[in-house]
């Protein structure tokens, strides 16, 4: 087994030898549910309840917004009051989700730098690069070189808004709907937002021949 | 209003302490962290601002255009006001 | 001298590994437990990021995501009681022993 510079490391394949803390892990669910504190049943409803939650659900979120411009002022202004409208039902404990929106003057992008908070009740589990050390190093001081690096390079006029999402709100951005998809259905700009260009390190991108012209 | 991030509190990283920003939003009213850390109730809530950096000014190195910011969450006691 | 777990604007040229490691069975289900706890307010998410803010620096460098959470997650049930490090070992034991 090994590292990485930024802690993240690879796993054997087989899945049989487990590290140290892997078996710890293991041992104190096993304790909890000896000492009545949880059961294993609600640990597996939980990986279910977690394995629901995808980026799909985010780009949904997203493609109602572009499509309708009064949903957008009100998932901007309450996102959690917005999202009921169209059946997601955020708990009103905190973390709390806030929604910032890319122009084309701003541009947005989010990190954790403390740790690696993120809006996992619309994206569902965060992705390794996310939580490196190298992204929460970086994103904060070269934001630009990052999203060079995913494939984005905005032009000097366009102002980039870092958000370090240090205290209970997690942040989604609402990406620019391309140019050219006037005539595309919902579930059509639901596949143009992928997870990235939620957390901001990129911009939807058009394929061509799918937007008319 | 301009506010000054002071000395290290907890959650406030460290490339912003001591420099200047703006507030630009109220996020609301939250339980503060430092008690709830510690096992406490958070009692009473505290106000949670976002508060804007120019990077220009957070970072020697930053080698983007002067409109660029950086922004931060952060609760009302770990922050001073300066001038208007 | 910030905590290690302090890394905006740290030094780092490395380029952003986009890969996604497949999750392994007992990260997926540490994910959940600690979700769980926390619903149950068993483990606050103030609580345990100061925990985890108190590891020791080369540790919280050298371990991957998962296991950092887990020995967050230990030393701060630990803290309130809920277990002692010596029945996780011998849990462990116990847990290796019977999958032999």
């Amino acid at each position: 087994m090994s590292e990485g510079h930024d802690g993240e490391h690879v796993h054997p394949e087989s899945g049989e030898e487990l590290s140290v803390y892997a078996r710890r892990a293991q041992a104190i669910e096993a304790l909890m549910v000896e000492k009545g504190v949880c059961s294993t049943s609600e640990v597996d409803q939980m990986m279910n309840m977690v394995e629901s939650r995808s980026p799909s659900d985010g780009a949904k979120v997203v493609a109602h917004a572009w499509s309708d411009p009064e949903f957008k002022a009100r998932l901007l202004a309450d996102p959690r009051s917005a999202l009921t409208e169209i059946g997601y039902s955020l708990p009103d404990t905190t973390p709390h989700l806030a929604v910032v929106e890319n122009t084309e003057q701003v541009h947005h992008m989010v990190v954790c730098t403390l740790c690696s908070c993120y809006p996992r009740a619309l994206l569902g589990r965060p992705p390794d690069w996310y939580k490196s050390f190298a992204y929460r190093s970086r994103a904060v001081v070269d934001p630009r070189g990052v999203m060079r690096e995913f494939g984005l390079e905005l032009a000097d006029s366009v102002e980039v808004q870092v958000l370090d999402s240090t205290a209970d709100l997690r942040y989604l951005v609402l990406p620019r709907r391309p140019a050219g998809t006037e005539n595309l259905s919902e579930a059509e700009l639901a596949k143009l937002v992928s997870r990235d260009c939620m957390i901001g390190v990129t911009d939807p991108h058009v394929p061509e021949g799918v937007a008319a012209s | 209003m301009r506010v000054d991030s002071p000395s290290h509190h907890y959650r406030t990283p460290t490339y912003i302490q001591g420099k200047t920003g703006v507030v630009v939003a109220i996020c609301g009213r939250y339980r503060n962290p430092e008690s709830l850390g510690h096992g406490g109730d958070g009692m009473p809530e505290q106000l949670l601002y976002r508060v804007s950096f120019a990077q220009n000014s957070v970072w020697d190195r930053y080698r983007g255009p002067s409109g660029d910011k950086i922004l931060v969450d952060i609760y009302e006691h770990w922050l001073d006001p300066v001038g208007v | 001298m910030p905590k290690p777990h302090d890394m905006g604007g740290e030094p780092n040229d490395e380029p952003i590994d986009q890969s996604d490691h497949q999750k392994m069975d007992w990260e997926m289900r540490a994910d959940a437990l600690h979700q769980v706890l926390g619903q149950k307010g068993i483990r606050r998410t103030d609580e345990m990021r100061r925990s985890m803010e108190s590891l020791d620096p080369d540790l919280y460098r050298s371990l991957s995501y998962y296991e950092r959470w887990t020995a967050a997650l230990e030393l701060l049930m630990v803290e309130k009681g809920y277990l002692t490090s010596d029945e996780i070992d011998r849990k462990v034991t116990q847990l290796d022993q019977g999958a032999n």
